[in-house]
């Protein structure tokens, strides 16, 4: 087993929120009327099904309510169980799925403030990631700009299968709003369900949705790099989170290919696919898909070429691993620091470095 | 690889004797437009006349992403007596068959019926499209084995035509494309391979096709290279729902081929569905084995576009978590991503992983010599 070190920053932890009526206290009077008199249900989205077995790890399963929604929970399996420094909150509730831009509006709102009331405020280790009402470019901007005085948001989440590809010109001002303050720009495995969940149409199966996340970040980060985004934005992160990364060689040495045989369609991508990835991209460490063999995985990292990319998470509470393995076995001390500490730190300006830990 | 056409002395293919090679991706293609009205009824001369093609995407004519070169072909594959790339046999023995030594070439014919919305036209024009493969190529040319296009979305009729072609020696495969209305591993499809199992035909995916989704699960993306790059992923999403449907336990004699949709995300996709099955199996009971062994026994590959990563032992690594019994060596003649056969594999193999990659897994797979 490789053993986590103190003092690392767990770049994808998983807050739940109870029910869409715990939400109620950060909505104005319009909003909770709406709520309540239309007979809302839940947001729950079928990306991550409360009793799905991929949407918590058996025994971190609690005897009532959602997995996540304890914060002492958390505490005690996650934060105090990998030592770490810094948690942060990427809560998954279904707000994206909505289709009233002021309805998302209303609702990201709402849980951006319950984030803070209810778990930021409660755990000096705990930081967030701001959720935006995509549905609005200008609303979404708002939200940024409101939350991003608190600078214990760090970044700004979207999920990867939304209405459109995320390099479109369309979300260049969310991108451009992230980069001023200082926020990356996560990316979550999920489906706002505009779109249907594969690239080949809608399937039979959860378990279809779920292995189709890994091929839908590859998509995104196609549209990210040849859309310019970061020739735009050279100083902007995003950061890949839930999304596997073991597809990333492969992948890249496709786009590559692709981009040296038809880069007059895109000149304004003036460096290569696997540079752009290395100053701008990054990928939380859960899921490893990966057979749990050290020599195969220190290969795949090999093929990734650089010790830069991951970012150490737990994907809390979902069943990514077992027992205390959060860690894959075989990486060596200097790379657990690297994916720890160093990475995350290199990715969040936000965080400030304990003094205590370094 | 793109748009520059070098100048090639004609005697290279005469001096150099080559070791044979199969080329599992050949794209012939029609000289006129009226090229396949022989092979139709009368009512369909008039229909295409007055309607057009009219598939899973917008444009009466051509793509809905424009491609990078004219036919989305090497702008040095026109025949000398006129047409589009693909469209002499005599000018693709003379530019690749001969001179690359190609023993065995499969046929692999686009813009046929498939994908279109209208399925009488659907099946009328790949049941010409197949006509028209013996006529033209496979029984003027030995070399040249032909693909079973069907009309993908009508199960009956597809199967009608594949049971049609049985033991017909012109043909060594059934064709479909990687995007249809569904995800492949649909119920829809299920007759296709029950008759290709049936008699004895593997299918082979073609990375392409409309279906009315958008290629990414986002939406619709801006460029060509999206769209291009974007078929791996369309192909490894319709490999899960292959897989994952159960496919292979229903039908266990039914070997796939994935054609131009690259290789080097096998292994990453099979990991990623034996891990997500360890949780999720209970949804997908029909499932007696892990997802990778389905994969593993059932699918092939072709190679081309070759995956080309900076380092050789990346690529002997990931070919050796796929096996280097699984790949099928193709040059995707005439399309302007054209894969040189002697150029394609680096140093550092051994002969026997040669010939099974540039000859002999071909030959088994398509029982063709």
């Amino acid at each position: 087993m490789t053993s986590p070190i103190a003092g690392g920053v767990d770049c994808d932890l998983h807050p739940a929120v109870p029910h869409l009526t715990s939400l109620l206290p950060y909505m104005n009077d319009y909003w909770r009327d709406q709520v309540t008199t239309r007979g809302m249900t839940d947001l729950i989205s079928q990306s991550y099904p409360t009793n799905s077995p991929i949407s918590s790890r058996p025994d971190w399963r609690p005897a009532q309510g959602k997995p996540g929604s304890s914060l002492a929970d958390m505490q005690r399996q996650a934060l105090d169980k990998f030592g770490s420094a810094y948690g942060i909150c990427n809560p998954l509730y279904g707000v994206q799925m909505v289709f009233s831009e002021d309805m998302a509006d209303a609702f990201c709102r709402a849980l951006n403030d319950w984030l803070v009331k209810e778990w930021l405020d409660k755990d000096d280790r705990l930081r967030g990631s701001i959720v935006i009402p995509v549905q609005s470019i200008e609303k979404a901007v708002a939200e940024i700009e409101r939350c991003a005085q608190d600078k214990r948001f760090v970044q700004v989440l979207m999920l990867v299968m939304g209405d459109m590809p995320l390099g479109k010109r369309h979300y260049w001002p969310i991108y451009a709003a992230a980069e001023r303050l200082g926020l990356p720009i996560g990316i979550h495995a999920g489906s706002a369900y505009h779109n249907p969940p594969t690239s080949v149409g809608w399937g039979s199966y959860h378990i279809e949705d779920y292995v189709a996340q890994a091929q839908a970040f590859q998509t995104q980060l196609t549209s990210l790099i040849v859309e310019g985004v970061f020739a735009r934005h050279p100083n902007l992160k995003m950061v890949m989170l839930e999304s596997g990364f073991t597809w990333l060689p492969p992948f890249l040495w496709r786009l590559h290919k692709f981009w040296r045989g038809v880069r007059m369609e895109t000149p304004w991508v003036d460096r290569a696919p696997l540079e752009i990835v290395r100053s701008n991209i990054r990928f939380s460490l859960q899921p490893v898909d990966a057979p749990p063999e050290p020599d195969t995985l220190n290969r795949l990292f090999d093929h990734m070429q650089s010790d830069e990319l991951i970012l150490f998470s737990s994907d809390y509470p979902h069943w990514q691993f077992d027992g205390d393995e959060v860690l894959p076995q075989g990486l060596s001390p200097d790379l657990v620091r690297k994916i720890m500490i160093d990475n995350p730190h290199a990715t969040y300006p936000r965080l400030k470095v304990k003094e205590t830990t370094r | 690889m793109n748009v520059q056409i070098r100048e090639r002395p004609e005697a290279a293919s005469s001096t150099s004797i080559k070791t044979a090679i199969a080329d599992c991706d050949i794209h012939p293609a029609r000289a006129t437009k009226d090229e396949l009205f022989p092979y139709l009824e009368k009512r369909w001369h008039a229909h295409l006349e007055t309607f057009g093609i009219q598939a899973y995407q917008g444009m009466m004519e051509g793509p809905p992403y424009p491609k990078a070169q004219p036919n989305a072909s090497r702008r040095d594959a026109y025949p000398p007596e006129g047409g589009p790339q693909g469209s002499s046999l005599s000018f693709m023995q003379k530019q690749h068959l001969d001179p690359n030594n190609v023993a065995l070439g499969v046929l692999n014919p686009l813009a046929t019926g498939q994908g279109l919305r209208n399925q009488d036209l659907a099946g009328a024009i790949c049941s010409a499209i197949n006509d028209w493969q013996i006529e033209k190529w496979t029984s003027k040319d030995s070399r040249l084995k032909g693909s079973v296009v069907v009309a993908n979305e009508d199960g009956a009729s597809a199967a009608a035509e594949i049971r049609r072609r049985a033991g017909d020696k012109n043909f060594v495969q059934v064709l479909l494309l990687s995007r249809n209305v569904e995800p492949l591993g649909q119920r829809r499809y299920w007759p296709i391979y029950e008759a290709a199992q049936e008699v004895g035909l593997p299918i082979g995916v073609h990375a392409f096709g409309f279906g009315g989704n958008p290629i990414t699960a986002s939406g619709w993306p801006s460029h060509y290279i999206e769209e291009m790059v974007g078929h791996s992923q369309c192909q490894q999403t319709a490999l899960a729902s292959l897989v994952l449907e159960g496919v292979f336990e229903r039908f266990p004699k039914l070997k796939m081929v994935m054609v131009e949709a690259g290789f080097g995300w096998a292994p990453s996709l099979a990991w990623r569905l034996d891990k997500v099955f360890s949780r999720l199996h209970t949804e997908v009971p029909h499932l007696k084995r892990k997802p990778s062994e389905y994969i593993r026994d059932h699918i092939w590959w072709t190679t081309q576009p070759m995956e080309d990563p900076e380092s050789r032992d990346h690529l002997f690594q990931t070919i050796e978590w796929i096996g280097w019994d699984k790949l099928l060596f193709a040059t995707d003649y005439p399309h302007w991503d054209y894969d040189e056969p002697s150029r394609v594999l680096p140093a550092g193999v051994s002969d026997a992983n040669r010939q099974a990659f540039y000859l002999d897994n071909a030959k088994q797979l398509y029982g063709a010599s």
